[in-house]
């Protein structure tokens, strides 16, 4: 029997606003536990929810980045239960008017296009942080209220390869938003997925399981692949498929059963009567769509079409905000865009990766890039140098002055130059001969002579000519 | 619809709001909100063919605040912790959860 | 000193000319209470040591002649959250909860000097219509103190009725500040929704809430009221309407000529036969001073009671949530595991009302049951709110009884929710549509010389034309002077 597979994805998305939602606190990270609580972010008894305005433009903008329609007129709901991280025992969410509902976003697989739909965006708070030891669970309400846009997919994902693609893809545009950092590590997004297959042609879904808080894409796909088999499996040996929730295990490769879902829990939802309803303007959707920063697709077309880059290079360059950004800063500030781009995908990357660090923790600028590319360029330093001005750079020391102040300064004046070329060759008689006797390799001996000489710091294409000339002449 | 209310679907409903009855009282609760349901089913006579649910007396509406951090007060801080019937370390304590999948979410 | 024959304003003015200072008069305020205190107990918890300390502070500081209520000594219900203060919400859950923060109406009063007299008892989480429901002992009316002060603001009523205080706060979700005004013989008014901030009330029914006062006169509580009024920032749902000063409107010019006043005739049935003597009477007084007395229709005001409590006891079941014996309020002892901290400090804590108001709310939400229930009277709810408008088209205001009986006795409704919910049928009317309205004092009952309260009923923040139609009410005639000889009847 063949079936067909059906995978649906629930990402949260966590707000980089400067507060919480529906209570002023800070929204900051690393602090002492509970250091940014306040009452209403403890549900004490007569608080009220404020409602943060930047959370809403946020919300907007996102699913304006994913081309959903943008409600109109919405309200919030409560969503009730009790969990010692939900201090008021009720969420507040949207369950009723989703901020953005029928978006959807462009998938590449094995070369094929795909388009994925999603089915709504809402906006909702994040509960506390629980932490355990086998008698005990100690609740951290720092992140509690902290904003979360959780989107949600139409059933049209129809592979792991597939998930995983639309993953990447949604990070990657909602990353260029610069409303989240959309970081699977740092939580920042999560994502929970449920699978089902069918037989080829059948148009009844089969049964859901679902996996939640996988923390990589990579383990994503793992846990999808390892479920579909597991349900034909199931099938094909004439069984039923239970509602469960499972957890990817990573060790194993394979999915354990955490609990049967026997019917949905009742989470008594209805319209919040603390927040007023939220009527949204074509002029404020139309305000929030100029402020939203160039999305990669239409940055990469721009890089390649415009910039002359490949098109491997482009792809690159928009991994993140951050690095296109820096790129078209550098470019901006008159750094050739090939040699910018080539020195952010190698050297900057490599630096980046080994000190574990982000791009926008550094003191790279791009000003410096564009101004030490420059200086490669006009011959003021050699690629070789260019090495040791990098460091510099990286520490956020300008260029020319570091170069000139290190002494990393090309030697390129002929006049200088002649002088030694002449006190070599006179010095290496032998290597003359070779030269007119054919040996080639001689002048690359005499280019190490003469580059020893100045210690490096000649300019190898003004001494080849140099010696060339002088070489011929002889 | 049904007009009584069974003690299974109290036993339901009390679950639900994590409340519990001692047997000999569930029956005498039972028939009360029994009665209480009934009264509340007049509101079937009612015709409300195309009336608008009203959940709210407000006359606002777009009510938002900039988005400003405050922070509250070292003071704040720690009446909150007092409060508390057990902290330990910052954190607020409490007997181990053992479902973890039971978050809501 | 009793407050029966002062006013806010008189007072001040005394004070303002040092005839008598804040600390002599928190000290009598104090003698007065406990002269009755032992019989009508009113109060949760009295505030005398600090309360002496603040009044000290005030003379020292001196009264300001325009804080009208500088020095003078008040009530709180004890709902409303006071800092350094224990808030109980007459409940074991909040028994020694000392809240974290003021509530608004609070900070407002305390900017304004007040002397805070002490917390006064009423139903556990503001749910019942007696003050029976109060976890630690019941308030008995001043009036007969056999028979309850109403509910739920029932301490506060019986503090002023007893003229142990100028003014008491109170909230009122379905009638708890009007109720008991009419059974104790006093003013209160519940102002629009949206009038005063609800940041620091504990929270019953979030969208029929409001905060008011219990008051002597009609005067004084337009006084009072102006000054808790207002926006508040942290209260999303509060009005930006500004805070007319309605006492200035009070005076000799006041009349009433002209006012059309509606009179549902649903209004009048059902009513008990003394009830519905003083209140024709009133009409009929209302109408020699040349208003216009119109008889009308609510036709959904039938439905009303039963919309209210699957309403508010759907919000109630959803804001009593947070009650759960993890950051603050009771946790019952000895517990096994996590459910045990939920489930016995949560059935521990709450009285027999609560959990009952609970569970009806937490049913008319459950899945299966929210359309037929919760959003059934949702839609119930806009037609009474329509019911209103329709009339208030061509009316000033809508006037009849506040409550079908007088006070009844204490114990003769307690095991009958049903009945007791039925005394709510004339004011969870108003607090679906969110209307502003007040009750006064507008007779006393042939049969047991009871009072008998007048509800107003005015358009949505025409707080205004339910003062002055008060306001002339009260001036014509004597029932606000009767005050009740405390040990019998009147």
């Amino acid at each position: 029997m063949n079936f067909q597979t059906t995978i649906g994805l629930e990402v949260h998305v966590e707000l980089k606003t400067n507060s919480k939602i529906y209570s002023p606190s800070p929204v900051e990270y690393g602090d002492q536990p509970n250091a940014n609580t306040n009452v209403i972010d403890w549900g004490y008894p007569g608080v009220l929810p404020s409602l943060n305005k930047g959370v809403v433009r946020d919300g907007i903008m996102a699913g304006l980045a994913l081309h959903a329609q943008i409600a109109h007129h919405m309200h919030f709901d409560r969503k009730n239960y009790f969990y010692p991280d939900n201090p008021k025992a009720y969420q507040i969410t949207q369950s009723d008017t989703p901020i953005a509902h029928d978006g959807w976003i462009e998938i590449e697989v094995n070369g094929k296009k795909k388009k994925i739909g999603i089915k709504e965006m809402h906006i909702e708070e994040d509960a506390g942080k629980n932490t355990h030891t086998s008698k005990y669970s100690y609740v951290d309400l720092n992140r509690q209220g902290t904003p979360l846009i959780e989107i949600v997919s139409k059933p049209d994902i129809a592979s792991p390869e597939e998930a995983v693609a639309y993953l990447e893809a949604l990070r990657q545009r909602i990353q260029f938003t610069g409303i989240s950092d959309v970081k699977m590590e740092e939580g920042s997004m999560r994502v929970d997925t449920n699978i089902s297959i069918r037989p080829i042609g059948s148009d009844k879904f089969g049964t859901k399981t679902e996996m939640k808080n996988i923390n990589s894409f990579n383990y994503v796909r793992k846990a999808l692949a390892f479920e579909e088999k597991r349900h034909q499996k199931v099938l094909i040996a004439g069984g039923h498929i239970g509602q469960e929730t499972r957890r990817y295990d990573e060790a194993t490769g394979e999915t354990i059963l955490m609990r049967t879902k026997e019917g949905s829990d009742d989470y008594r939802y209805f319209p919040e009567p603390d927040l007023p309803p939220v009527n949204v303007s074509d002029e404020w959707i139309s305000e929030i769509e100029s402020e939203m920063p160039e999305m990669p697709g239409e940055r990469r077309e721009h890089y390649v079409k415009d910039l002359g880059l490949t098109d491997y290079d482009a792809m690159v360059l928009t991994q993140t905000k951050e690095m296109s950004d820096f790129f078209e800063e550098a470019v901006k500030d008159g750094g050739d865009p090939k040699r910018v781009a080539n020195y952010l995908m190698n050297d900057v990357n490599s630096y980046l990766n080994d000190k574990q660090v982000d791009l926008q923790d550094t003191k790279l600028t791009p000003a410096n890039l564009a101004g030490m590319v420059k200086l490669i360029e006009d011959g003021t330093i050699s690629s070789k140098m260019a090495k040791k001005v990098f460091k510099g750079i990286l520490d956020g020391e300008e260029p020319n002055a570091y170069a000139k102040e290190h002494g990393l300064v090309q030697l390129s004046d002929p006049a200088q130059l002649q002088p030694i070329v002449d006190e070599v060759l006179d010095n290496n008689e032998q290597s003359i001969e070779d030269f007119k006797n054919g040996k080639d390799r001689a002048v690359g001996y005499l280019m190490g002579q003469i580059m020893k000489q100045t210690r490096g710091k000649a300019n190898p294409q003004v001494v080849t000519q140099l010696l060339m000339k002088s070489l011929k002449a002889k | 619809m049904a007009s009584k209310i069974t003690e299974q679907q109290v036993e339901h409903v009390a679950e639900l709001a994590k409340l519990e009855f001692p047997k000999d009282e569930l029956s005498k609760f039972t028939t009360q909100l029994g009665n209480i349901i009934d009264m509340f089913e007049d509101l079937e006579a009612v015709d409300t063919d195309g009336v608008e649910p009203m959940t709210s007396a407000t006359d606002r509406v777009n009510v938002m605040r900039e988005d400003k951090a405050v922070k509250s007060s070292k003071e704040e801080q720690e009446a909150l912790l007092n409060n508390a019937p057990e902290t330990d370390g910052g954190y607020i304590k409490v007997p181990a959860i053992l479902d973890e999948s039971e978050d809501g979410e | 000193m009793d407050f029966y024959q002062t006013s806010l304003s008189q007072l001040h003015d005394d004070l303002v000319n040092k005839k008598i200072s804040a600390t002599e008069l928190t000290k009598e305020t104090f003698d007065h209470i406990r002269g009755n205190e032992d019989q009508v107990k009113a109060f949760i918890s009295l505030n005398e040591d600090q309360a002496l300390k603040r009044a000290a502070e005030i003379d020292t500081k001196g009264i300001s002649a325009d804080q009208l209520t500088a020095g003078v000594p008040l009530a709180v219900k004890d709902n409303i959250l006071t800092k350094g203060l224990t808030t109980t919400a007459a409940s074991k859950m909040l028994e020694n909860f000392n809240p974290v923060y003021d509530a608004t109406v609070v900070e407002k009063l305390n900017a304004a000097d007040y002397i805070n007299v002490g917390k006064t008892n009423l139903d556990e989480f503001a749910m019942g219509s007696s003050t029976e429901n109060s976890a630690f002992f019941t308030t008995h009316n001043p009036w007969d103190l056999t028979r309850v002060p109403g509910g739920s603001s029932g301490g506060s009523a019986a503090a002023v009725a007893a003229g142990d205080v100028l003014g008491a706060l109170g909230t009122d979700t379905g009638g708890s500040i009007r109720m008991p005004a009419s059974f104790n013989g006093v003013v209160g008014m519940k102002p629009t929704y949206g009038r005063v901030s609800r940041w620091g009330i504990i929270a019953f029914g979030s969208s029929f809430d409001q905060v008011g006062w219990l008051t002597q006169n009609v005067k004084d509580n337009a006084l009072l009221t102006a000054l808790i009024s207002g926006n508040d920032e942290r209260d999303m749902t509060s009005s930006l309407k500004e805070v007319p000063d309605w006492a200035a409107q009070l005076n000799e010019n006041t009349n009433v000529k002209g006012l059309r006043i509606a009179v549902p005739k649903e209004y009048f049935d059902g009513l008990d036969e003394d009830v519905q003597e003083v209140i024709k009477a009133a009409l009929d007084h209302l109408e020699s001073l040349g208003a216009i007395v119109d008889e009308v229709s609510l036709p959904h005001t039938q439905y009303g009671v039963p919309a209210y409590y699957i309403l508010a006891s759907s919000e109630a079941s959803s804001n009593l949530q947070r009650y759960d014996g993890i950051r603050y309020g009771f946790r019952a002892a000895d517990v096994k595991n996590l459910e045990d901290v939920y489930v016995r400090s949560r059935s521990e804590g709450f009285g027999e009302e609560v959990k009952r108001r609970i569970m009806l709310g937490t049913f008319s939400l459950s899945a299966g049951f929210y359309d037929a229930y919760f959003n059934k009277a949702a839609k119930v709810r806009r037609l009474i709110a329509q019911d209103f408008e329709d009339v208030f088209k061509d009316h000033d205001v809508i006037v009849g009884a506040t409550g079908a009986s007088t006070a009844f006795k204490i114990g003769a409704e307690i095991d009958d929710p049903q009945t007791m919910y039925m005394n709510d049928v004339l004011t969870v009317p108003v607090n679906m549509a969110g209307l502003p309205a007040m009750s006064i004092p507008a007779g006393f009952s042939a049969k047991n010389g009871m009072p008998v309260g007048l509800q107003i009923i005015g358009k949505a923040f025409d707080e205004q034309t339910v003062y002055n139609t008060g306001y002339v009410f009260e001036q014509t005639t004597d029932f606000h002077k009767k005050t009740p000889k405390l040990g019998g009847q009147n």
